[in-house]
């Protein structure tokens, strides 16, 4: 999963690994720097008031000169880090979108629109913030510890033993801390989750909560939830709480070994075993120590906590696409018939019932076909496996006599025009939202479909015409408005085969009828499948199917099913008896 | 309404641009101390104590080192004697360490405690002021936005509360303790740094602020971006219908380009304040050392505060020494506070937005008529009772201190009506309409004409002039807005399910309804059939807003859920819309009888559903332009006609 990960890395390696160097670099001199200190500090002590400035002012340039080149490291570090960590989040934006892109149907089902939003923004967000925390620390951190460490020993000799008690100390404290808090911290998240469901629906849904006097139910509901939360998250909190204390105890018990054991060293010594300096400076790699442990086991802490983003991140990249190209694949479209052969299909292998079951049909290149069904008919199901949204679970569909998973997709979809139920326009120009059919369109070809799609009076009555914008889910343009776009979005690809699923809802019998009876007089030879609530939308089709629990209950010309189908006849008359059937 | 205001800017995007209000951080502290009165201040001292002994170490290990360099000057190697006089500082040392790391332990585990409990309040706080809220509020904010409160806003406090506020206060203790004690040693030098640090300060600022404009312009591309993810991924499968992908993705690096840039521009300065505040000390230390090595030479007269007591006398290396060491905890300090600056601009950001939520005017309810249990007689006399009666009448104290009981019978009238939802724009003209008890009214229009705006007023979602609509013969603004909707059922075209099972749903309606009673109301509703149908039938986990049921069986279950309730007057807006017209047809009946003995308002689109209605009102533009049963407006042959027949659009 990791390297599926850091695949993303790419062309800012570079960067990543410079600030590696630079950061190394950095606190390479920075090691020095207490070396150069602690010789300036025993200088000035030994001098005593033969005090020579030239010595100081010397030491002192070194000390700047290094100052300035750690400033330089740091600041080169700085900008790599921050190029490195964005870039890398930058990719892997991008490699996770792409991937959804090549998403079939069935991918995009499994993973909510939401969950992959969240991927991408939140979840990509705490894998940026792990990179620049691991390629500005990761490699530092060791090295100065093992750095640091080895100088305590030049420098101290016996009183860097301390480190032998106090690292495993600091370290295994450390450690058990991050264990215990951990299955704490990752408690609350998911808590926080539910957390913000809940205020999500309270704001969403006010006006039911208001509608029903419920404010004060859903502020008790709240508080127990909000209570509970902070109940996890002061546990958790609270463990980690313990880091300073122990990193403290063990500063300060370096501390007081060093100033017994080192004053004792010293003056038994005369200064030969070691010095007044040797030992500030000794003070100082402790502290040093200690420091990285503590950045060490945040790193840890890090990690940890967005391991949790990182698996989710590397689900998606690694969904494997149920639905690609084959290879030699047909890119040609003969001609728009269709044909179901003993088609069985299920959402999901593990669902017991099948959503189609045994559905033969052959439709002739240029029909009109109807289809008529209640809620949950499968309806929309049966025409999804024309384009290959979804491949068939047994049997086979075929588009112009050839098996729809002999295509390349590209060219099934492109010839194969669909208007989904859950018609969407995107924000943009009514214009960039028709090119979506087809993006070399011309001016006049656009004003032709949307012509055939009854939509071009109302939009040359918008004042910016066909360059009004559409605000994001077509929210500024009625329901029969959109859906009439949709359709002249879907024309525009000159398609063999044209589906409307439930695509004419909201516009009147009116309309719909004109719109049907372009089609039959502008592109005869396109295979037209209407899915309808409607009667009056299907009824002078060449064959209409009536669909129940995923079966085709009936089929045949409307004559035919009145005086056949139950269902059929049912719906007609309840529709012509309503009013809505009148033409 | 909702749409019309949608189109307004996101208001997290003008507040970056705004100015820090520090009066902001002054509000957060002083709730803090309201939250928790003793606990606070118990923190906050030991954080000041834990800081103060901080300091405090460095002057026994100062002079520990003192008596190590005199005994090594005096060639001296006798540790017994020695020790006699280097122990008692170490152990005094311990001591203050000892304490310094109760105080520590003390305050962290205690801030944990208050941040927790602090961000729990405050986000009660939030969600109760948000409860009062007039629906305007969130028919004029983004969902989205109104969410980051609860989300982005308060983990901006977390960090405040727990870490930025906490650094504020021990850094400045212990830059002020330590420039007492360099002030205690010589004014000279402290001079020096204080120079040292002013540069600092200077420099933290420039850059700090640099970060800022990044991070704040990076906020909103944050947003751009976002709303592109979103618009996408919820259109992922038009984008595949239209083999729309190689676009798609064009136009989302070119969008996510953009936002790396000012990322990683943003990420280098926040970066760059480090090493660089870092090495501004380093450089101090060498012009500390330098100072010290000059003064010592030139002989320059000490000024110090310990000369007040001690006389004046000259800077010695004793002094110099320990100075050098407090440089580095000086500079030290101020770069852990310059760190903190990013974070606590962005908190002070995050609790203005906080405070703004929580200054909203509430829902505004002067209503003292209420509704209570009612025995009534056959003569009409209503008497108030304690327990459930199914009768049910208005409780109505007068000025005088008489009581009156009005039986709630559902008889809703409106009387020259006008309203508007912003000042100028009016949406509804002269409306004047009787509904009296057990019949049906419906409403027909285009979208705009305000169907939706009439239901808003019955039950006070938004707030009209007196008298203008009356319930049982009551002004409605006198009635309590939690009984005035207790008797109205809204079933609205976009159904909201709560988290929970399909009976809590359906139960929501009446807390204490018995299963059988919530069984029953969907029957009526006819939802039974589906319901048990479901894998887990009654007890069906719904989440998500119910993503697993289709549009229509959420439908469903609103009605049921309103039926539950047991209304006198019931709106159903829009509410069959998703049911199609055999199923509606099937579910007639049930309707049908859930409607009888109920006063009515239907806002349906399919005329079929209104067809039986005792009156229909239609509205165009605010006004009714047509009223009366379908068998009078079919005869009128008007508009209602035209939309019958099918030479009309609805939209």
């Amino acid at each position: 999963m990791l390297k599926r990960l850091t695949a993303s890395v790419r062309e800012f390696k570079t960067a990543s690994i410079l600030t590696l160097l630079f950061i190394i670099g950095e606190a390479i001199i920075e090691a020095f720097i207490p070396f150069i200190t602690a010789d300036l500090i025993n200088y000035i002590k030994d001098a005593g008031n033969d005090l020579e400035m030239k010595r100081i002012l010397l030491t002192g340039a070194l000390l700047v000169g290094m100052a300035v080149l750690s400033l330089t490291c740091g600041g080169v570090a700085a900008y790599t880090c921050a190029k490195a960590s964005s870039g890398f989040a930058r990719n892997l934006r991008n490699d996770i979108f792409d991937k959804i892109q090549a998403f079939s149907f069935e991918n995009v089902d499994k993973f909510s629109a939401t969950s992959l939003v969240t991927r991408l923004t939140t979840d990509v967000n705490n894998i940026q913030m792990s990179y620049m925390m691991i390629i500005r620390t990761a490699i530092r951190a060791p090295l100065v510890l093992i750095f640091s460490i080895i100088m305590a020993y030049v420098m101290g000799g016996v009183l860097a033993t301390s480190f032998v008690v106090l690292i495993p100390l600091l370290g295994g404290g450390l450690f058990l801390v991050s264990r215990k808090a951990m299955p704490a911290f990752r408690a609350v998240f998911r808590k926080y989750d539910r957390l913000n469901e809940s205020i999500e629906e309270n704001v969403r849904g006010a006006r039911v909560v208001k509608g029903f006097s419920r404010e004060r139910h859903e502020m008790k509901k709240f508080g127990v939830a909000a209570e509970d939360i902070r109940g996890d998250f002061t546990r958790a909190e609270r463990i980690v709480a313990c880091n300073s204390p122990l990193m403290q105890f063990c500063v300060n018990a370096n501390m007081v070994f060093v100033l017994l054991v080192g004053s004792q060293l010293i003056i038994k010594s005369g200064g030969a075993d070691l010095n007044v300096g040797h030992m500030s400076a000794m003070l100082t790699y402790g502290m040093q120590i200690l420091m990285q442990l503590m950045m060490l086991n945040m790193i840890y802490v890090m990690i940890t906590m967005s391991s949790e983003s990182m698996k989710r991140v590397g689900e998606v990249l690694n969904e494997q696409s149920t639905l690609v190209s084959p290879e030699n694949a047909v890119t040609e479209v003969k001609d728009g018939s269709i044909d179901f052969e003993g088609v069985s299909f299920k959402y999901s292998a593990k669902a017991d019932r099948f959503a189609l079951a045994n559905v033969n049909l052959h439709i002739r290149s240029g029909m009109t076909v109807g289809i008529l069904g209640g809620t949950g008919s499968s309806k929309s199901t049966l025409v999804q496996l024309i384009p290959r949204l979804y491949d068939v679970t047994e049997g086979a569909v075929k588009v112009g006599g050839v098996d729809v998973r002999h295509y390349d997709l590209d060219t099934l979809r492109g010839e194969v025009a669909m208007v989904l139920q859950k018609n969407l326009l995107f924000s943009g120009t009514i214009k960039e939202n028709l090119r979506w059919g087809n993006a070399n369109a011309t001016d006049e070809e656009l004003i032709e479909a949307c012509k055939l799609a009854q939509a071009h009076d109302f939009v040359s009555s918008f004042p910016d015409g066909y360059n009004t914008r559409i605000e994001q889910g077509g929210t500024n343009v009625s329901g029969g408005q959109k859906q009439r776009l949709c359709i002249a979005r879907a024309l525009l690809k000159k398609p063999k085969i044209l589906i409307l699923d439930d695509s004419t809802s909201a516009v009147d019998t009116k309309t719909d009828a004109m719109i049907r009876a372009g089609f039959k007089s502008y592109i005869p030879e396109t295979t037209k499948i209407i899915i309808a609530q409607r009667v009056s939308s299907v009824q002078d089709a060449d064959l209409i199917l009536v669909m129940e629990n995923g079966e085709i209950a009936a089929m045949g010309k409307h004559d035919q099913l009145l005086a056949s189908c139950e269902i059929y006849r049912e719906i007609y008359e309840q529709q012509t008896k309503g009013g809505e059937g009148h033409e | 309404m909702s749409n019309t205001s949608a189109r307004k800017a996101p208001p997290g995007m003008e507040k970056g641009k705004r100015k820090i209000n520090w009066r902001v951080l002054g509000r957060v502290v002083k709730m803090l101390f309201q939250s928790y009165p003793r606990l606070v201040p118990i923190a906050m001292i030991c954080i000041m104590f834990s800081a103060a002994v901080a300091a405090i170490p460095s002057i026994f290990t100062q002079k520990v080192l003192a008596v190590v360099t005199s005994y090594m000057d005096s060639g001296n190697t006798d540790w017994s004697a020695a020790a006699g006089e280097i122990i008692p500082l170490v152990i005094v040392l311990i001591c203050l360490y000892l304490l310094s790391i109760t105080f520590t332990t003390i305050q962290t585990q205690l801030m944990a405690y208050i941040t927790q409990g602090f961000l729990c309040k405050m986000r009660r706080k939030m969600f109760d002021g948000m409860q009062h809220l007039p629906i305007r509020y969130f028919d004029t904010n983004k969902h989205g936005d109104i969410m980051s409160h609860y989300t982005n806003d308060i983990d901006t406090l977390r960090q405040l509360v727990s870490q930025s506020l906490p650094v504020l206060l021990q850094s400045s203790i212990i830059v002020v303790t330590v420039l007492c004690i360099m002030l205690w040693y010589s004014v000279w030098m402290t001079l020096v740094v204080l120079l040292g640090v002013l540069l600092m300060i200077f420099v933290s600022g420039k850059i700090g602020g640099g970060s800022a404009k990044y991070f704040v312009r990076l906020q909103a591309h944050v947003g751009k971006i976002e709303g592109y993810i979103q618009e996408m991924m919820s259109g992922q499968k038009v984008v595949k219908v239209f083999s729309h992908e190689d676009k798609a993705k064009e136009e989302f690096h070119e969008i996510n380009d953009e936002l790396f840039k000012i990322s990683y521009r943003a990420n280098a300065y926040a970066n760059m304040l480090g090493p660089i505040i870092m090495n501004i000390g380093n450089i101090l230390y060498v012009i500390v050392a330098a100072a010290g090595g000059v003064f010592i030479l030139t002989g320059i007269q000490n000024y110090s505060v310990s000369a007040l007591f001690f006389g004046v006398g000259m800077l010695t290396i004793d002094i110099a020494v320990p100075f050098l060491n407090m440089t580095k905890q000086f500079t030290g300090n101020v770069n852990q506070f310059s760190q903190q600056i990013n974070s606590i601009v962005m908190a002070l950001a995050g609790a203005d937005r906080i405070f703004k939520l929580m200054d909203q005017e509430p829902e505004a309810d002067e209503g003292y008529v209420t509704l209570v249990n009612a025995r009534i007689d056959e003569q009409g006399n209503v008497t108030e009772t304690a327990e459930h009666t199914g009768q049910w009448a208005w409780k109505h104290p007068h000025g005088d201190g008489t009581l009156t009981y009005t039986p709630l019978r559902g008889d809703v009238r409106m009387e020259h009506m006008d309203f508007a939802y912003e000042e100028g724009k009016t949406v509804l003209h002269d409306v004047t309409l009787y509904a009296e008890p057990g019949q049906k009214v419906a409403f027909v229009g285009a979208t705009g004409a305000g169907k939706t705006t009439i239901t808003n007023l019955i039950n006070r979602f938004y707030d009209i002039a007196d008298g203008k609509i009356r319930y049982d013969g009551i002004n409605i603004n006198k009635i309590k807005k939690d009984d005035l909707r207790r008797s109205l059922g809204i079933v609205l075209q976009e159904t909201n399910l709560f988290t929970g099972t399909v009976m809590d749903n359906i139960r929501y309606g009446k807390l204490d309804a018995t299963d059988e009673e919530c069984i029953a109301a969907a029957k009526l509703a006819g939802a039974h059939d589906f319901i048990t149908r479901l894998p887990g039938g009654y007890q069906s986990e719904l989440t998500n807003n119910g993503a697993n049921l289709s549009q229509g069986q959420r439908q469903l279950i609103a009605i049921a859920r309103a039926a539950v309730a047991d209304p006198p007057v019931m709106i159903l807006d829009e509410a069959t819309s998703s049911i199609d017209t055999r199923t509606e047809a099937i579910v007639q009946a049930g309707m049908d009888r859930l409607m009888k003995g109920r006063t009515v308002f239907v806002i349906a689109h399919r005329l079929s559903t209104i067809m039986n209605s005792d009156v229909i009102m239609v509205l165009d533009h605010g006004r009714i332009i047509e009223r009366g049963d379908h068998q009078k407006l079919i005869d009128e042959k008007g508009t209602y006609y035209q939309l019958y027949t099918g030479a009309f659009e609805l939209e």
